[in-house]
Order: C-alpha cells, then structure tokens, then sequence
C-alpha cells in the first residue's frame, strides 16, 4: 500500500508539473504585456519597466517559470511588492492581493457546494438505483430509468435558471442562493445553498442510479450472493453486506471523478446561481486577463483531479479485497 | 493466406448497418444472417430506439432544410424586426406582447433587445450546434482509434508514452482552460483592429473539443486491442505472415467497430451539450451567428423579465439530448444484447 501510493503520488506530481508548464507557457507567451495590467491605466514608461523587473517578467520565461514553481514551496520576495510566503502562487495583477489568500478566501463556497450537493446526489442516486434493481421492470424501475434519463440529459444552466424563476422570483418559496459560512450559522448555510446543492443533484444523480442499478443487477446474480441467501441469511443482510459493497466500485470511481471537478470550480454552477467560488475566481481570472489568479486555479483544478484519481485507486483495495494495488 | 477472423467469416459491415439503422432506412433481407442483419433486426424491434431514432433524423432534416424552412416561413434569423418595427419592443426592450411576443406573426417570439425572431434563431440553431458536434465527433473518433490502435498494437514504449500523455489529458481542467485559451488563440491569430472571422472560432472549438476528447476513447480502444492481440486469429495471422497493415484493418478493426460506434453515438450528444455550455460562457460562436448555446447566455441574462426566450432552447436541447442518448442505448442493446442495463 505504501509503495503503492508513493509511485502514484510520484505519477501524480509529474502530471502536475506539465500541466502547470503547459498553462504557462501558453498564457505567457502571449503578446498581452502582463506588466501593463499589472501597472494600471495611466502607466509612464519607467513605472511599466519598474513593474516588469518587479514581477520577474524581465527574465527569460524558463527561468520565470522556475521562480514560479519553487515560490509555491519556498515562498518569494517581489521588489515593490514585498515578501509572499509559501505557498506562493503571486500577487494577483489586479489588486495585488496574494493569489494563494484569495483561494483560500473562495474556497469554502466552493467546497461547501460540493460537500451538500455530492451527499445527496450519492444518498438518492445510489438509492434509487438498488430500488429499481429490486424491482426490476415493475414500475419503480421504470420510473427511475425516465427520471435518470431526464436527469442525465438537462443542463444546469436551463434547471438552474428555471429554478431560479420560478421558485425564487414568482412563488418565493426560497430566498436567493448566498453563502454562509458554516461556522457562522449552520442553518443559514444549509439553507442559503439549499437550492443549488438540489440542481447540482439533479444533474448528477442521474449517472449513480444508472451504474448503481447495472451493478446490483449484475451482483445478485453473484455465486457469493447466491450462496449467501442459500445460508439463509435475511435479504436485507444479503443485500447491505454483500451485494452492496460490490457496487461501490464502480460507484467510488465516478463519485471521484464528479467531486474532483466540482472542487477545482463548479463553473457553470456558480454562474447560473453568481456564488462567489473558485469556478467564478477562474472566470473573472480570465475577464481580467489575471494571469497568476488563472494559473492558480488551473493547477488547483488539475490537482483536484489527479488527488481524487489516486484517492479513488487506494480506495478499490478497501472496498475490494480481490483488488491488488500492483 | 491468413486464417479468418471471426469478424471476416461472418462478412459484416457494422457500419452499413448502423448507418442504415440511425438514417431509418432498412435494406431488404438478404440471405443469411451477417451480424449487421441481425443487429438491425434487434434494433427494429425496438419501439424506444425506432422513436428516438424519429426524432434524431427530424433534427437533422430540419437543420439541412433550414433555408427552405426560413423561406417559407418568410424570415431570417438576422434581421432586428423588433428594432425595425417600434410596435414590436417596448422602451426596455421587451416584447409587448405576453410570453416573449408570441404571434402568428412570430411562432416562438422575438428575441428581447435585437428583436431577432426566435423560430428562425432555434431552426438555424440547429445547424450550428449539429455541425460543429459532429465534426469533433469524427475528428476525435478517428484520432481515438488511430492512437488506441497504435498504443495497443505497437505496445513497449510507444504504448507507455502514449498512456502518460493521456493520463495528462484527462487531467486537464478542459472547460477552464478553453475559456482561457480561446482569448489567447485569438490574440495570436487575429489583429487587434479585426473582428474574430467565424470560420476560425467554428475552427478553434472543434481543435479545442477534440483535443479534450480523443484521450477516453484511445484509452478505451488500447485496452480492447490489448486483449484482442493475444487472440487465436491474431497469432495465426501473425504466423502465416500477414503484415501488420493487413492486421489490423483486417483482423483487429472489424473487431472494434461495436465499441466504436457505441462510443461515438454517446460522443455526439455530450459535444453538443459541451459546445452549448462554452457558448452559455461567452467562448461558443459568435454573433451574428445562430447558435443555440448563445441563445441560453442571452436568456439567462434576461430570464427574469422574458423566460420564454429560455424555454425555446432549452426545451430543444433537452428532446435532442434524450433522444440521442436513448438512440445510444439502443444501439448498444442491438449490438451486444449481452449488456444488461
């Protein structure tokens, strides 16, 4: 298990570290002068060099690159802007605040989005779909299958916004969706996200009920399950304990992938619902043409996704004793 | 001579057939019962495949007739008539008349602010979206199976290189860094003074889909070939001397024809919905351009005072959407009934 997560953690880094120098070099390598933005609309032309040496954009883009990267684990000193401990990520071009204290500023809207919306979307698709497998062709099943297909099919942006219309402006039911944190009032932040942890399920659900149902149908035909009830055990043991477990395989390698993107910025989310996340961090990054912020929240993302892989890899051998991490 | 595959002794063409079976043209029986004879059988059994089928081809019919629609319809998707016609807008901009100034004159409304009509906006809509989808799906379906082949094949270091780039790919945040990028691209292929030409955002969104979109497929198609390669008919092709070249599109493709098309039929779908979603956050096609994502920025941006002008789109996209991925499944039920879903 240890070599096991040591190699992926290793993989896992490496994939990091292209994808950072792909961003990069791509972003900037671009004509746009960075130092321009940084400086501001009126900008004499000693003041954009000063900006230029201040940001290192005077130095060849490979060693830029270098300074970037050690930053986040050594930390830098800009001349002019001062000292950015580590994990430096830079200032951010707009408003010169640290770029790693505005994620961390943005973070809890957006794991808070993720941790409501991925309980229920694992609670009632994995549900839903073990009561359409017991039920197999009765009109359970069948009503499961339409909603999934549905489910599967919408787009957040039309049930986000109808939502929004119908139950927010005509009906009232609800108040417009705002972020509490939890620490302040655990109600008020169950209720503020309420409405988009609801749509975000809906969109989501749909593939558990799907997976869930296929696998249980293929586990309660499993010889151990057989076995099992031929011992005489209660379904409902044989069902919970053996077949249950079989499907989570498949279950956690989706589930892994769905909370990784969420986490590096439910995008469309939050723009349909305008919390104030990671996903909108990014979008305004790429509006001002904030480079480190941009950077930042590509790495960010790409990290979400390459930790949950390994996560989700270690996690097959828990839930599957025939699994070898080899 | 090399020992037939099992693929070449039933003499099939999958394709032909899936072909004929999402155009809903069926070929007369022949003699004998090729795989292809027996999928279709399958599939015209199905009442949901047959239906979503319907459905399917009617989008496609009425993004080709578009201008014939348009024509008889008597209106285009770029003329302001709301502009053109103060009886139309009211001072803010939107439509007088009660849900989104739907009219005999106007079927689906006009949209608020250009006063641009929607029926013509939704039917040229089509269009946009179908075509831009579906040339990422062939370009990333035969980038897929050309590296999958070539990883599974080839193995040793190609395939392990190829693995890694892979592993990169589907790493990357995609939705993130097309909206990043594409303002990039742009700054480095037009002039500052010129407009975006619409054949290179067109362009740029397929490059960018299929980038993002080849890597599952390879990875899938790599795994299958690996398997496949150890096979009886391989190794005797192998011995008898057939080249590589003759293996695998004689021996290994007619084999991975069912994943492929499986693949590329849920493909299409999710790229359409993808471009849409890209559109919805301002880097899809641009204006003037009919485009069914655009038209889900603009309705949101105005939903709280004229929701019809979401509804149109939205509705749309659902029914293709569900159509398609029903179509998909239904594909995959005649081809391999083994699959239990």
């Amino acid at each position: 298990m240890l070599r096991f997560l040591t190699r992926r953690t290793l993989g896992a880094a490496v994939i990091l570290v292209i994808i950072a120098a792909v961003t990069f070099f791509l972003f900037f390598a671009v004509p746009a002068d960075p130092a321009r933005l940084a400086c501001g609309k009126v900008c004499p032309p000693e003041t954009l060099a000063q900006a230029r040496h201040n940001l290192g954009l005077d130095q060849p883009l490979f060693v830029q690159f270098v300074t970037w990267l050690a930053g986040i684990f050594a930390g830098r000193d800009y001349e002019g802007l001062g000292h950015c401990p580590a994990p430096c990520l830079g200032f951010s071009f707009v408003n010169h605040a640290p770029v790693f204290d505005t994620i961390v500023d943005r973070m809890p809207v957006t794991i808070s989005l993720t941790i409501g919306s991925s309980v229920i979307f694992l609670l009632f698709g994995v549900g839903a779909g073990i009561i359409a497998a017991l039920n197999q062709g009765r009109p359970l099943d069948k009503i499961a299958s339409v909603a999934s297909l549905i489910g599967a099919s919408v787009q957040i942006y039309f049930v986000g916004t109808l939502a929004m219309y119908f139950l927010v402006y005509q009906w009232n039911v609800i108040e417009r969706p705002r972020y509490v944190p939890f620490t302040d009032n655990p109600l008020q932040w169950a209720y503020g996200l309420l409405l988009p942890w609801v749509v975000l399920a809906i969109i989501f659900t749909a593939n558990y009920t799907r997976m869930a149902r296929s696998t249980m149908v293929e586990q309660l035909s499993e010889d151990y399950v057989r076995t099992a009830r031929a011992k005489g055990m209660s379904s409902r043991t044989v069902i919970l304990r053996f077949a249950l477990r079989g499907t989570l395989t498949p279950i956690a390698t989706i589930f892994g992938v769905d909370v990784a993107s969420l986490i590096g910025g439910a995008i469309i989310t939050e723009t349909t619902f305008s919390l104030q996340g990671i996903g909108r961090l990014s979008i305004q990054a790429v509006l001002n043409s904030d480079l480190p912020m941009l950077m930042a929240t590509v790495l960010l993302a790409a990290a979400a996704i390459v930790v949950f892989n390994v996560i989700v890899d270690a996690l097959y051998a828990v839930i599957d004793p025939r699994v070898r991490l080899s | 001579m090399a020992l037939p595959s099992p693929a070449t002794t039933e003499g099939s063409d999958p394709v032909a057939a899936a072909q004929a079976a999402t155009a809903g043209t069926g070929e007369p029986a022949l003699v004998g019962r090729s795989p292809a004879q027996l999928m279709w059988r399958r599939f015209r059994r199905d009442r949901t495949g047959v239906i979503s089928a319907v459905i399917v081809l009617f989008f496609v019919l009425v993004a080709l007739a578009a201008p014939l629609i348009s024509a008889v319809y008597g209106k285009d998707p770029y003329t302001t008539y709301g502009l053109d016609d103060p009886g139309l807008l009211n001072a803010y901009g939107f439509p007088i008349l009660p849900n989104g100034g739907i009219s005999s004159e106007f079927w689906f409304g006009i949209e608020p602010g250009l006063g641009r009509d929607v029926f013509t906006q939704l039917v040229y809509g089509i269009r946009t979206s179908l075509l831009i989808a579906l040339a990422a799906t062939a370009v990333t379906t035969v980038i897929g199976i050309v590296v999958g082949i070539v990883a599974g094949y080839t193995g040793g270091r190609t395939d392990y290189f190829i693995g890694r780039a892979i592993d990169v790919l589907l790493s990357f945040p995609s939705t993130l860094f097309i909206i990043a990028f594409m303002p990039v691209l742009e700054n480095l292929l037009v002039k500052p003074d010129e407009e975006t030409p619409v054949w290179l955002r067109a362009a740029a969104l397929i490059t960018f889909l299929t980038v993002f979109g080849w890597a599952g497929l390879a990875r899938l198609l790599r795994g299958n070939v690996l398997s496949l390669r150890e096979r009886e008919f391989v190794e005797a092709a192998r011995v008898t001397g057939a080249s590589p070249a003759r293996i695998i599109f004689k021996e290994l493709l007619p084999n991975l024809w069912t994943p492929i098309l499986i693949q590329s039929t849920l493909l299409l779908p999710a790229l359409v919905t993808s471009e849409a979603a890209l559109s919805f956050l301002g880097v899809g096609m641009i204006e003037p351009v009919p485009d069914w994502g655009r038209m889900f920025l603009r309705g949101t941006e105005v939903y709280q005072s004229d929701i019809t002008y979401l509804m149109f789109p939205g509705v749309a996209l659902l029914v293709f959407v569900v159509a398609f991925n029903l179509l998909g499944d239904s594909v995959r039920d005649a081809f391999d009934p083994r699959i239990r879903r």
